[in-house]
């Protein structure tokens, strides 16, 4: 069979390592040229339960993952009975004779063909049973077309920390697997994937590729608690901390977090915090506190199902309206939301500046499917992000004012920042309503000038954002709205359209979503015929959002929130009428 | 420096007679007296009658959230390891709010001074029972007697590895005044609970009450502030005589000395630039 992409799935029990050959395989096909997209489902532990990992391999951009499955990996039984139906027609269920069987009833059903495999003999003959997993992928690779030079290199590179043992039974597995096929199944492969000129291309998740943005962007602050989907940059960068020169901290809460990250942004410190919803909720008084103190930090939540623990290790998008209100009181605030993995690098560096030139918390609004999936990326390059530190003062600027006045009253509402241990600067950074000397005062009319002040600033930045990013035809007159990770879905579907049906669409991604860009936004739904609004959510909250900014509500709206992410198929058959 | 230049135009607004008053004078002679400048202390405040302090000091402050004083200070102090971090906080702010984060802090052992004025209730809420008011104290929240015992901070820090573990007491001003130069010289995490009588709500604990009772370790010549054993002994001591004075210290290494990339100069003083990630970018290609 001819073709040139493939949708790979493997299944098994959490503990199998589905994650770890998903992400070998990911890499390998990357070398050889192609684009990957990962999207990984587990329950909330770590013995037992079942785990499926989703490989898209496509020589274009993939962002997004499909409901079919063109090779299944069954690593038990589960993953057969509960996964067949995802298998494209002609798709194959390559199983661990075994752990799994797979009746011909089964295999007449879904019309597919089972290939039945000693995993787990190939796997212990190699020196260890739990190798099935790379067993499979030699499997894999052989019914592909593929040969193992590069493989190798990525096997070696994954179990080096492991010693040579490792590595050697490891590369074993893999050969046999890649044997068996040849041996058994000569010349009739599954397909033969193309080879394909190599790209300067890197594999990774949205969750570590924010952590490098924030690396180039100046972060040498960082702290944190672990929750699901957010750990992942915790883990990135603790262990790159000593490495670049970063403080990174565990702390034991997340309202330590966010106040540790306060003491050291306060001292100038470039601090962010990640977490989920659940800890972000533990955070948002000291969210309020950064807004009044007017202390810059950034704040990253990775969304994952609520409320409360929710479906802890699942996707969607529904903490948007929660991010705009959360914390008492009135104050500005900032609130990015990146789309892909190259984005979320991008707007991680973006955000560190923000926060200390409009001197304000800024929110980063990420979720599970990207920030735990793994994409192809092209390089990143740090040369286009400068460190922009606002209007802090130097020793010198300081030595010149007279009587410093932290919270002066400014017209674009941002003021001289001095940092403790500079001469003439001695501050209070009070929680307090203050007067621009920052001492506690509850007068009226000081009142209003504070409030007005920190709001100007909001207004200063409204007026240099960038509008929602367009893709599609400019000109069409039907506009799909989108924010976050659902891009990735909505573009390779639009990718796949007819030429005649891509004319007449365009999609309009928020990505600013506080201050919102109501102006660009209200012109853009005015001009259109239809609207479609795609949120992965139950609530419409960019929809309400819009509706609150502009007047304008998306009627016509498709959502999702099962915890899944839109598959290609479920947005193609809408997108294809549209 | 003398104390008189850590004073702000701010008029204090404790009430006349209140510990907080004697405290104030004992920190800012302390401070005067180390030769320390406004501008490198960071003084974090929470909230309660303690935290209104933090108009009164002429230091850098930052007047943080009810509870959250102790993770404030760790975070400034990693970050500027020049500055002198000091937190100050109540006995509700510390130890009914933010409790948890005066173990962890004990753990890590940054090198921060924590000063909890502690005078049994809530001052600024108007009397409501503290953590350390003792079993049966009546306020308006626990108007038939406190159930809870009270909470003893010396032997919780104690056995959380404090490296330094201290108690004032508000009347005696001198003495006060040493122990907080201890404190902020000590290398590490240091607490320092000062009994500081609440003359308006309070009218069990009272001045007199605590001069009747109390007795210093510090004038104690076969007492040995490295003897763990003995200072959970004096800890545990309370009724008709109450110890006070530095009940232990060492020399554990701090939180910022286990850290690699903390030695040398301090994190803020090194130039803030667009970091180069090239090498980072290996394992992910």
């Amino acid at each position: 069979m001819t073709r040139n992409n493939l949708s790979w799935k493997i299944g098994g029990e959490a503990g199998f390592g589905i994650k770890s050959a998903g992400v070998m395989l990911g890499k390998i096909f990357m070398r050889s040229g192609y684009e990957i997209f990962d999207y990984t489902e587990y329950p909330s532990l770590i013995r037992g339960g079942h785990n499926t990992f989703q490989l898209m391999v496509d020589p274009n951009k993939a962002n997004s993952v499909s409901q079919s499955v063109d090779i299944l990996v069954a690593l038990n039984q589960e993953s057969i009975d509960g996964y067949l139906v995802e298998l494209s027609h002609s798709g194959l269920v390559l199983y661990d004779q075994a752990k799994a069987k797979l009746s011909a009833r089964q295999a007449a059903k879904y019309k597919i063909e089972g290939l039945a495999l000693p995993l787990s003999d190939l796997a212990k003959d190699s020196g260890g049973g739990l190798m099935r997993n790379v067993v499979a992928l030699g499997a894999t690779l052989a019914l592909v077309g593929q040969n193992l030079s590069i493989a190798n290199g990525v096997i070696k590179e994954n179990f080096k920390r492991k010693g040579s043992t490792v590595v050697n039974n490891n590369l074993k597995a893999l050969k046999s697997g890649f044997d068996y096929i040849k041996k058994n199944y000569q010349g009739n492969f599954f397909c033969q994937l193309p080879k394909l000129p190599a790209k300067d291309n890197i594999l990774i998740s949205a969750n570590e590729s924010l952590a490098l943005g924030a690396l180039v962007g100046g972060l040498n602050f960082y702290v944190a608690y672990p929750m699901t989907p957010s750990s992942s940059i915790l883990h990135y960068l603790a262990s790159v901390a000593e490495k670049t020169g970063i403080v990174v901290k565990h702390a034991e809460d997340e309202i330590a977090v966010i106040n540790m990250a306060l003491g050291a942004a306060h001292v100038g410190a470039r601090a962010m915090v990640a977490t989920s919803g659940g800890g972000f909720s533990l955070m948002t008084e000291s969210l309020g506190l950064a807004g009044i103190t007017e202390t810059p930090i950034v704040m990253v939540n990775v969304q994952r199902p609520g409320p409360a623990t929710g479906l802890p290790t699942w996707t969607e998008q529904g903490d948007l309206q929660f991010m705009l209100r959360a914390a008492q009181g009135e104050f500005p605030r900032i609130i990015l939301a990146p789309g892909d993995a190259q984005e979320s690098f991008d707007l991680a560096a973006q955000a560190l500046n923000l926060a200390e030139i409009y001197q304000t918390p800024v929110i980063i609004l990420s979720d599970k499917l990207i920030a735990e999936g793994s994409t192809t990326v092209q390089k990143f390059k740090s040369n286009t992000i400068r460190v922009n530190r606002g209007k802090l003062l130097t020793q010198t600027q300081l030595n010149k004012i007279k009587n410093y006045n932290r919270y002066q009253i400014t017209g674009d509402g941002i003021s001289p920042r001095a940092l403790p241990g500079m001469r003439g600067g001695v501050y209070i950074a009070n929680s307090d309503e203050h007067n621009p000397l920052g001492f506690s005062d509850e007068g009226g009319d000081n009142r209003h000038q504070q409030v007005d002040k920190r709001w100007a600033k909001l207004e200063t930045l409204a007026k240099k954002l960038p509008p929602p990013i367009i893709y599609g035809n400019p000109k069409a007159k039907n506009t799909v709205v989108i924010w976050g990770s659902t891009k990735g879905v909505v573009l390779d579907v639009y990718h796949q359209l007819s030429q005649k049906q891509q004319r007449k669409i365009k999609i309009m991604q928020v990505q600013y979503i506080w201050p919102l860009a109501d102006k660009f936004i209200t012109e853009v739904l005015n001009k259109s015929r239809k609207v479609l609004l795609i949120e992965n959510n139950s609530n419409a909250s960019l929809g309400q959002l819009i509706a609150q900014e502009t007047g304008f509500k998306i009627k016509n709206k498709l959502l999702k929130y099962d915890g899944r992410p839109f598959f290609r198929e479920e947005i193609f058959s809408i997108l294809d009428k549209f | 420096m003398t104390e008189q230049d850590f004073i702000t135009q701010q008029k204090p607004t404790w009430c006349p007679g209140c510990g907080n008053h004697a405290m104030w004078i004992a920190l800012r002679q302390a401070l005067a007296e180390l030769n320390l400048k406004s501008e490198n202390i960071l003084m974090v405040f929470g909230i309660g009658c303690s935290g209104n302090g933090a108009n009164f000091f002429k230091t850098n402050v930052w007047h943080s959230l009810h509870g959250r004083t102790v993770p404030t200070a760790v975070g400034a102090k990693l970050a500027n390891k020049n500055l002198t971090v000091l937190a100050i906080a109540g006995d509700g702010d510390g130890y009914g709010e933010g409790m948890g984060h005066l173990v962890h802090a004990i753990r890590g052992n940054a090198n921060v001074t924590y000063i909890v004025h502690d005078n049994k209730v809530y001052g600024l809420t108007t009397g409501q029972a503290a953590p350390t008011a003792e079993q049966g104290y009546r306020s308006k929240s626990t108007p038939a007697g406190i159930i809870e015992e009270a909470t003893n901070p010396i032997a919780l820090a104690l056995a959380a590895g404090g490296s330094f573990v201290a108690r004032g007491f508000a009347g005696q001003a001198k003495h006060l005044k040493e122990l907080f130069k201890a404190a902020i010289l000590h290398r590490g995490f240091s607490l320092v609970d000062v009994f500081q009588p609440c003359i308006t709500f309070n009218k069990i604990n009272t001045f007199k009450w605590y001069f009747d009772r109390l007795y210093n370790l510090d004038q104690d010549k076969n007492y040995n502030q490295q003897n763990l054993r003995q200072a959970f002994q004096q800890s545990t001591v309370w009724g008709k005589k109450i110890p006070y004075g530095i009940f232990y210290q060492n020399k554990r290494t701090t939180y910022g000395d286990n850290l690699p990339q903390l030695q040398g100069q301090a994190l803020v003083k090194r130039p803030l630039k667009t970091r180069n990630i090239k090498q980072l970018l290996t394992e992910f290609s």
